[in-house]
Protein backbone atom coordinates (compact mmCIF):
# COMPACT_ATOMS: atom_id res chain seq x y z
CA UNK A 1 0.00 0.00 0.00
CA UNK A 2 1.07 3.62 -0.86
CA UNK A 3 -0.01 6.86 0.67
CA UNK A 4 -0.17 10.40 -0.56
CA UNK A 5 -1.34 13.52 1.79
CA UNK A 6 -1.83 16.56 0.33
CA UNK A 7 -3.77 19.83 0.62
CA UNK A 8 -7.28 19.42 -1.36
CA UNK A 9 -6.42 22.47 -3.94
CA UNK A 10 -7.02 22.15 -7.74
CA UNK A 11 -3.34 23.05 -7.97
CA UNK A 12 -1.68 19.80 -6.79
CA UNK A 13 -3.65 17.34 -8.95
CA UNK A 14 -0.92 17.01 -11.09
CA UNK A 15 0.88 15.61 -8.20
CA UNK A 16 -1.77 13.48 -7.03
CA UNK A 17 -2.12 12.05 -11.29
CA UNK A 18 1.64 11.78 -11.03
CA UNK A 19 1.47 9.21 -7.99
CA UNK A 20 -1.38 7.20 -9.26
CA UNK A 21 0.31 6.80 -12.61
CA UNK A 22 3.88 5.43 -11.30
CA UNK A 23 1.99 2.87 -9.88
CA UNK A 24 -0.33 2.13 -13.09
CA UNK A 25 2.90 2.09 -15.14
CA UNK A 26 5.17 -0.04 -12.98
CA UNK A 27 1.92 -2.63 -13.80
CA UNK A 28 2.33 -1.86 -17.21
CA UNK A 29 -1.25 -0.86 -17.44
CA UNK A 30 -2.63 -0.09 -21.08
CA UNK A 31 -2.67 3.39 -22.04
CA UNK A 32 -6.59 3.07 -22.32
CA UNK A 33 -7.14 1.86 -18.79
CA UNK A 34 -4.45 4.34 -17.50
CA UNK A 35 -6.49 7.00 -19.53
CA UNK A 36 -10.16 5.91 -17.52
CA UNK A 37 -7.98 6.00 -14.18
CA UNK A 38 -6.91 9.54 -14.47
CA UNK A 39 -10.38 10.80 -15.29
CA UNK A 40 -12.05 8.77 -12.22
CA UNK A 41 -9.19 10.52 -9.82
CA UNK A 42 -9.64 13.99 -11.39
CA UNK A 43 -12.93 13.96 -11.10
CA UNK A 44 -13.25 12.85 -7.43
CA UNK A 45 -10.05 14.89 -5.75
CA UNK A 46 -11.68 18.00 -7.98
CA UNK A 47 -14.56 17.06 -5.94
CA UNK A 48 -12.52 17.02 -2.48
CA UNK A 49 -11.04 20.22 -3.10
CA UNK A 50 -14.34 22.27 -4.06
CA UNK A 51 -16.69 20.99 -1.76
CA UNK A 52 -15.05 18.79 1.27
CA UNK A 53 -14.01 21.96 3.50
CA UNK A 54 -16.00 24.63 1.41
CA UNK A 55 -14.80 27.64 2.00
CA UNK A 56 -11.95 26.05 4.53
CA UNK A 57 -8.83 23.91 3.96
CA UNK A 58 -8.22 20.65 4.26
CA UNK A 59 -5.98 17.45 3.40
CA UNK A 60 -7.33 14.57 0.94
CA UNK A 61 -5.26 11.19 1.18
CA UNK A 62 -5.24 9.20 -1.50
CA UNK A 63 -4.21 4.88 -1.04
CA UNK A 64 -3.43 2.97 -3.66
CA UNK A 65 -3.18 -0.58 -3.65
CA UNK A 66 -2.39 -3.77 -6.14
CA UNK A 67 -5.05 -6.55 -6.36
CA UNK A 68 -3.76 -10.00 -7.32
CA UNK A 69 -6.32 -12.32 -9.55
CA UNK A 70 -7.38 -10.35 -11.99
CA UNK A 71 -4.54 -7.84 -11.88
CA UNK A 72 -6.18 -4.61 -10.61
CA UNK A 73 -5.94 -1.39 -8.86
CA UNK A 74 -7.85 -0.12 -5.64
CA UNK A 75 -7.60 3.67 -4.74
CA UNK A 76 -8.75 5.09 -1.74
CA UNK A 77 -9.91 8.84 -1.21
CA UNK A 78 -9.96 10.06 2.35
CA UNK A 79 -11.09 13.31 3.59
CA UNK A 80 -12.12 14.55 6.86
CA UNK A 81 -14.86 17.49 5.47
CA UNK A 82 -18.61 17.11 5.55
CA UNK A 83 -20.42 14.25 5.12
CA UNK A 84 -21.00 13.63 1.64
CA UNK A 85 -22.04 10.12 -0.39
CA UNK A 86 -21.70 11.14 -4.14
CA UNK A 87 -22.96 7.91 -5.13
CA UNK A 88 -26.56 9.19 -3.79
CA UNK A 89 -26.47 11.29 -6.04
CA UNK A 90 -28.57 10.53 -9.01
CA UNK A 91 -27.45 9.95 -12.82
CA UNK A 92 -27.59 12.83 -14.73
CA UNK A 93 -29.83 12.68 -17.97
CA UNK A 94 -27.53 11.49 -20.95
CA UNK A 95 -30.58 11.09 -23.28
CA UNK A 96 -31.30 15.03 -23.24
CA UNK A 97 -30.36 17.50 -26.05
CA UNK A 98 -27.53 20.08 -25.50
CA UNK A 99 -29.63 22.70 -24.87
CA UNK A 100 -31.69 20.99 -22.23
CA UNK A 101 -28.42 19.53 -20.55
CA UNK A 102 -27.08 20.41 -17.00
CA UNK A 103 -23.42 21.57 -17.01
CA UNK A 104 -22.56 20.03 -14.35
CA UNK A 105 -23.06 16.32 -12.59
CA UNK A 106 -21.27 14.44 -15.04
CA UNK A 107 -18.05 13.48 -13.15
CA UNK A 108 -19.27 11.03 -10.74
CA UNK A 109 -21.19 9.21 -13.31
CA UNK A 110 -18.43 9.14 -15.64
CA UNK A 111 -16.45 7.33 -12.52
CA UNK A 112 -19.09 5.13 -12.05
CA UNK A 113 -18.89 4.04 -15.44
CA UNK A 114 -15.52 3.38 -15.85
CA UNK A 115 -14.35 2.12 -12.94
CA UNK A 116 -15.11 -1.82 -12.05
CA UNK A 117 -16.28 -1.07 -8.59
CA UNK A 118 -17.24 2.48 -6.60
CA UNK A 119 -17.97 2.36 -2.82
CA UNK A 120 -18.61 5.06 -0.45
CA UNK A 121 -18.73 5.10 3.61
CA UNK A 122 -18.34 7.44 6.20
CA UNK A 123 -16.21 6.02 9.13
CA UNK A 124 -14.64 7.78 11.82
CA UNK A 125 -15.20 11.59 10.67
CA UNK A 126 -14.04 10.45 7.11
CA UNK A 127 -15.50 10.61 3.39
CA UNK A 128 -14.00 7.25 2.43
CA UNK A 129 -14.58 6.55 -1.83
CA UNK A 130 -12.75 3.87 -3.22
CA UNK A 131 -12.84 2.51 -6.48
CA UNK A 132 -11.50 -0.30 -8.25
CA UNK A 133 -10.09 -1.02 -11.85
CA UNK A 134 -8.95 -4.45 -13.29
CA UNK A 135 -6.07 -3.73 -15.45
CA UNK A 136 -6.47 -6.34 -18.66
CA UNK B 1 -1.02 20.80 -20.98
CA UNK B 2 -2.88 21.39 -23.31
CA UNK B 3 -1.91 23.86 -26.61
CA UNK B 4 -4.80 25.95 -28.07
CA UNK B 5 -4.14 27.39 -31.81
CA UNK B 6 -7.07 29.01 -33.69
CA UNK B 7 -7.87 29.71 -37.09
CA UNK B 8 -10.30 32.65 -38.24
CA UNK B 9 -11.51 31.95 -41.84
CA UNK B 10 -14.08 34.80 -42.37
CA UNK B 11 -16.99 33.66 -39.81
CA UNK B 12 -15.22 30.13 -39.46
CA UNK B 13 -13.38 29.70 -36.17
CA UNK B 14 -11.44 26.53 -36.10
CA UNK B 15 -9.42 25.38 -33.19
CA UNK B 16 -6.84 23.20 -32.57
CA UNK B 17 -6.58 21.58 -29.49
CA UNK B 18 -3.14 19.16 -28.48
CA UNK B 19 -2.45 17.60 -25.31
CA UNK B 20 -5.04 17.49 -22.40
CA UNK B 21 -8.56 18.85 -21.70
CA UNK B 22 -8.97 18.88 -17.23
CA UNK B 23 -9.58 20.58 -14.76
CA UNK B 24 -6.48 22.96 -14.86
CA UNK B 25 -6.61 23.68 -18.89
CA UNK B 26 -10.23 23.63 -19.27
CA UNK B 27 -11.00 27.78 -18.26
CA UNK B 28 -8.09 29.10 -20.30
CA UNK B 29 -9.72 27.38 -23.34
CA UNK B 30 -13.24 28.75 -21.91
CA UNK B 31 -11.90 31.94 -21.89
CA UNK B 32 -10.58 31.65 -25.37
CA UNK B 33 -13.63 30.71 -26.70
CA UNK B 34 -15.95 33.30 -25.18
CA UNK B 35 -13.54 35.85 -26.55
CA UNK B 36 -13.62 34.63 -29.81
CA UNK B 37 -17.15 33.58 -30.61
CA UNK B 38 -18.84 36.85 -31.82
CA UNK B 39 -19.73 37.01 -35.82
CA UNK B 40 -18.38 33.24 -35.91
CA UNK B 41 -21.69 30.83 -37.57
CA UNK B 42 -19.27 27.76 -37.57
CA UNK B 43 -16.98 26.50 -34.75
CA UNK B 44 -14.81 23.54 -35.61
CA UNK B 45 -12.81 21.90 -32.66
CA UNK B 46 -10.18 19.45 -34.17
CA UNK B 47 -8.69 17.68 -31.65
CA UNK B 48 -6.97 14.37 -33.18
CA UNK B 49 -4.11 15.38 -30.54
CA UNK B 50 -6.35 15.85 -27.96
CA UNK B 51 -5.35 12.84 -25.54
CA UNK B 52 -7.45 13.04 -22.62
CA UNK B 53 -10.61 14.67 -21.57
CA UNK B 54 -12.33 15.18 -18.10
CA UNK B 55 -15.93 16.72 -17.03
CA UNK B 56 -14.28 19.60 -16.88
CA UNK B 57 -13.45 19.34 -20.43
CA UNK B 58 -17.06 18.42 -21.39
CA UNK B 59 -18.47 21.18 -19.56
CA UNK B 60 -16.61 23.39 -21.80
CA UNK B 61 -17.78 21.10 -25.31
CA UNK B 62 -21.22 21.92 -23.64
CA UNK B 63 -21.46 25.36 -23.10
CA UNK B 64 -19.41 26.01 -26.56
CA UNK B 65 -22.64 23.96 -28.42
CA UNK B 66 -24.98 25.45 -26.76
CA UNK B 67 -23.84 29.18 -27.59
CA UNK B 68 -23.05 27.83 -31.26
CA UNK B 69 -26.92 26.64 -31.21
CA UNK B 70 -27.65 30.26 -30.99
CA UNK B 71 -25.39 31.29 -33.95
CA UNK B 72 -25.01 28.72 -36.32
CA UNK B 73 -23.21 24.83 -36.28
CA UNK B 74 -20.57 23.39 -34.60
CA UNK B 75 -18.62 20.41 -34.89
CA UNK B 76 -15.73 17.86 -33.23
CA UNK B 77 -13.27 16.14 -35.31
CA UNK B 78 -10.98 13.36 -35.44
CA UNK B 79 -11.45 11.49 -31.34
CA UNK B 80 -9.02 9.41 -30.34
CA UNK B 81 -10.76 5.94 -29.64
CA UNK B 82 -9.92 6.96 -26.25
CA UNK B 83 -12.09 10.01 -26.20
CA UNK B 84 -14.73 8.74 -28.30
CA UNK B 85 -15.12 6.07 -25.40
CA UNK B 86 -15.61 8.84 -22.80
CA UNK B 87 -18.02 11.06 -25.45
CA UNK B 88 -20.36 7.55 -25.84
CA UNK B 89 -20.06 6.22 -21.99
CA UNK B 90 -21.91 10.34 -21.37
CA UNK B 91 -23.94 10.69 -23.84
CA UNK B 92 -21.90 13.22 -25.38
CA UNK B 93 -21.60 11.22 -28.89
CA UNK B 94 -25.16 12.16 -29.14
CA UNK B 95 -25.38 16.29 -28.62
CA UNK B 96 -22.39 16.97 -30.12
CA UNK B 97 -21.25 16.51 -34.31
CA UNK B 98 -18.75 14.41 -34.50
CA UNK B 99 -16.87 14.01 -37.63
CA UNK B 100 -14.21 10.65 -37.35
Amino acid sequence: MRELIVEAKDENLDEVLDFVNKQLEELDCPMKTQISVDVAVEEIFVNISHYAYSPGKGSATIRTEIIEDPLGVSLTFLDHGIPYDPLAKEDPDITLSADDRQIGGLGIFMVKKSMDDVTYEYKDGHNILTIKKNIQ
Amino acid sequence: MLDINKVVDGDKLTIVLNGRLDTTTAPELESQVNASLSGITSLIFDISDMEYISSAGLRVLLSSQKAMNKQGSMKVCHPTDDVKEIFDVTGFSDILTIED
